[in-house]
């Protein structure tokens, strides 16, 4: 009897948990409570910016933090189980980029009226809004994105290299011991970024159509056999295998390494872990594969969407109108260091003291990114499928990366048609 | 679930015997009353159970012969046993079954050994018995993540201790190859449940008669000869009573592997498909097949310990 009655007692306490009891949808102000699922961004700008605009609406509505967990996969999986489930206390969904094309297949998003859609792409930058759409419409709304820069020693190396190939030279000139090459190589999304940055710069791309294959195979194996060439040199970092965006973080600033691909967190970061390093850290763009082809940088970063059970829609896109403002986004900028989405930004001062010199090298690299395939709805599957044919990158032959190929197109063509197990 | 009834002294319910003189309608009026009461206590209980696992099992078991996936909400429907063929078709869930079972017996031979020396050391201890029992159960007491978390950051080449102790080389990346992530994994699975191990097969000790090894000694028996003659036959039970728990435990094993690998380098279990499949791809029907045929194993496993080596569940180790 008592067991049944905890387990009652654990049960109701359960529902209450999952459907937010209390009734704290009614304000002090009278409007609706909007509930915004994301990350705890942690310079605190997100937060800021939504006390403002909750303040601008004057008691219409009041936004309120429920933090998913600080990695991506972990916020995926409470997002889709709570989507999944219908749960109605979702209002305001942070989404990785790279999640558009899943939730707006399941249904899970709101479509955006036209007069939103019109406030909240103006002078956004094109790849950015390519990770917002499917099918065609667009059915997230960017706020902030992201995306990764070559960084370098300035007093190893006096000019940046502009390929791979021409780094991985440098760097094995200059040895293990100075020379090293820091990238996100652990079986993980991070490889994902990597691979996809690499083929697109080869001039391909992984999908045609949200269910088609691409990834023609010469340049797709001119793309492997560079993942290769790094994986098995001499000025690898020793942990490539398992190496992500902090390992390569660590690693530079530890000083032995020339290279480091990486998002503009670093940055800041060294400034207070590794002033000597600091000094001579300098950025510029994600090396190219062929000299003639301009590289296609990695593109990151958050959409926000209205979830389709919410029962504020309304007053949710209102809030996301308000919460993408050029201010907002400069403001999220100065905190946090995200890049604004929006172009015309990139010429106002206040960028230019959070990216100190390289505000312009951060919207061309933007600009010209290559995102990674994010309109399929099983973007998920095609990620594992990815990894799964990749990693480790040690195993692929520099010479002959044939047979990597056919392994990753293999994966591919049944992430596709989400067959078998990954 | 058997219905235990009260043994009453001199009136033993159900018994021909006493049912002639006791006068049968007052017997059975009683025993019924009983019965029902029985039941009524029992019922909460069972369908609390009934709710929280037979019920997701048989909703698993639903979902596997069916194409569920939430993204794609339009795309449901009976498959039969496309599924499971699917699953066993593929090279992954043999080479997962392969990792999970290499984990499972690497790790439960060496608890076995090391909790059963443990077990020995405990039972001879002369004082602070109390403090040495609970000691030996702090890693057991430790969340299994947590412990995860601790072994892989010690082992971390950036942030662990363990390169820089001698003979170990200094860049040595512990998660970057398939042995040395395996040897990790292991020795914590060890460090965490052998104080399980040591504390079932402590039990089994104490239940030993001392008289036994007095005999013995007076008879010439070393110790070596009383370990195998006397303690290893009659703590037989208990060694495969916790033999059986850990194997369970250990073939379940994920949150070691989960935190330190996620199963890149050749080390992921067979729970770690299942979660690709259920939690990340959202493929229910397909996890679900990971997750009954994982289910089929493990009630395989209890099968082969209580029928062929005889193991005795608690249930029956009483009557014997």
């Amino acid at each position: 009897m008592r067991r049944g009655m905890v387990i009652a007692i654990a049960a109701v306490a359960l529902a209450c948990g999952l459907a937010a009891c209390g009734g704290d949808d009614e304000s002090a102000g009278g409007g609706v409570t909007l509930n915004w699922f994301i990350f705890n961004e942690p310079s605190g700008g997100p937060q800021k910016v939504a006390e403002r605009c909750s303040q601008q609406s004057n008691g219409a509505y009041t936004i309120n933090f429920e933090y998913l967990p600080a990695q991506a996969d972990a916020q995926r999986e409470q997002l889709v189980r709570r989507l999944g489930a219908e749960d109605s206390s979702l209002d305001l969904l942070g989404l990785d980029v790279v999640w558009t094309g899943e939730f707006a297949n399941a249904r899970w998003l709101a479509p955006i009226p036209a007069d939103t859609e019109q406030a909240v792409t103006e002078n956004v930058f094109e790849p950015v809004l390519d990770t917002a759409r499917f099918e065609d419409d667009l059915v997230v709304v960017p706020i902030w994105s992201n995306t990764q820069l070559l960084w370098y020693r300035k007093d190893r190396v006096p000019q940046a290299p502009e390929t791979w190939d021409e780094m991985i030279d440098i760097g094995e000139r200059l040895g293990p011991d100075t020379g090293r090459i820091q990238i996100q190589g652990n079986r993980y999304e991070g490889l994902v970024v990597w691979a996809n940055a690499l083929i697109e710069s080869a001039g391909t791309s992984i999908l045609s159509a949200p269910k088609e294959i691409l990834l023609e195979e010469t340049p797709t194996e001119q793309a492997l056999g560079i993942m290769g060439r790094l994986s098995n040199s001499r000025v690898a970092a020793p942990n490539i295998t398992t190496s992500n965006e902090d390992s390569a973080r660590l690693g530079f600033e530890a000083g032995n390494s020339t290279f480091q691909i990486n998002y503009p967190f670093v940055y800041p970061s060294a400034k207070t872990n590794a002033p000597d390093v600091f000094e001579q850290m300098e950025a510029a763009r994600y090396p190219a594969v062929d000299a003639d082809k301009p590289s296609k940088p990695p593109i990151g970063g958050i959409n926000i969407g209205v979830s389709s059970f919410s029962q504020h829609k309304e007053e949710a896109f209102e809030a996301i109108e308000c919460l993408v403002k050029p201010e907002n986004q400069l403001e999220i900028a100065e905190l946090g260091g995200l890049p604004p989405v929006r172009s015309d930004l990139y010429d106002r001062p206040e960028i230019e003291k959070v990216y100190p010199g390289f505000a312009d090298l951060v919207r061309e690299s933007i600009q010209n990114a290559g995102p990674r395939p994010s309109q399929s709805p099983a973007y998920q599957d095609l990620s594992l499928a990815i990894q799964r044919a990749l990693h480790p990158t040690t195993k692929i032959d520099a010479q002959n990366p044939q047979s990597t190929y056919e392994e990753l197109r293999n994966n591919v063509e049944k992430a596709i048609k989400r067959e078998g197990l990954l | 679930m058997s219905v235990a009834v009260p043994p009453q002294p001199g009136q033993t319910a159900g018994r021909k015997g006493q049912r002639k003189r006791g006068g049968p309608t007052q017997t059975t009026d009683r025993t019924k009353a009983e019965r029902k009461l029985a039941l009524m206590l029992c019922a909460p209980a069972v369908v609390a159970m009934v709710l929280v696992t037979v019920y997701p099992i048989l909703y698993a078991i639903v979902l596997s012969v069916q194409t569920v996936d939430l993204r794609f909400p339009e795309e449901r429907g009976f498959v039969g046993l496309d599924n499971y063929a699917a699953v066993l078709s593929s090279p992954l869930w043999w080479q997962d079954l392969f990792n999970t079972t290499f984990v499972t017996v690497i790790s439960v031979a060496i608890e076995l050994v090391l909790g059963m020396a443990l077990a020995l050391v405990m039972h001879r201890a002369l004082f602070g018995r109390g403090l040495i029992r609970t000691s030996v159960l702090i890693p057991y007491g430790i969340v299994t993540v947590v412990a995860a978390f601790a072994w892989f950051f010690a082992f971390d080449p950036s942030s662990g201790f363990v390169n820089n102790l001698p003979f170990i080389p200094e860049d040595k990346a512990w998660f970057g190859n398939r042995w040395d992530a395996f040897t990790v994994i292991i020795l914590t699975e060890v460090w965490k449940t052998t104080p399980f191990m040591a504390l079932l097969l402590l039990a089994g000790l104490a239940t030993i008669d001392n008289g036994l090894y007095e005999a013995a000694r007076v008879d010439g028996a070393n110790a070596w000869q009383r370990f195998v003659k006397i303690t290893l036959p009659l703590l037989k039970p208990a060694l495969l009573v916790a033999l059986l728990f850990r194997t369970l435990d250990a073939f379940r094993v994920f949150d070691s592997i989960f935190i330190m690998t996620r199963g890149s380098q050749d080390t992921e279990s067979v729970s770690i498909l299942g979660y690709n499949q259920l939690i990340s791809r959202l493929n229910l029907g397909l996890g679900s097949a990971v997750s009954v045929l994982i289910f089929v194993l493990v009630l395989l496993i209890a099968f082969v310990f209580v029928r062929v080596l005889g193991t005795a569940v608690p249930a029956q180790g009483d009557k014997k």
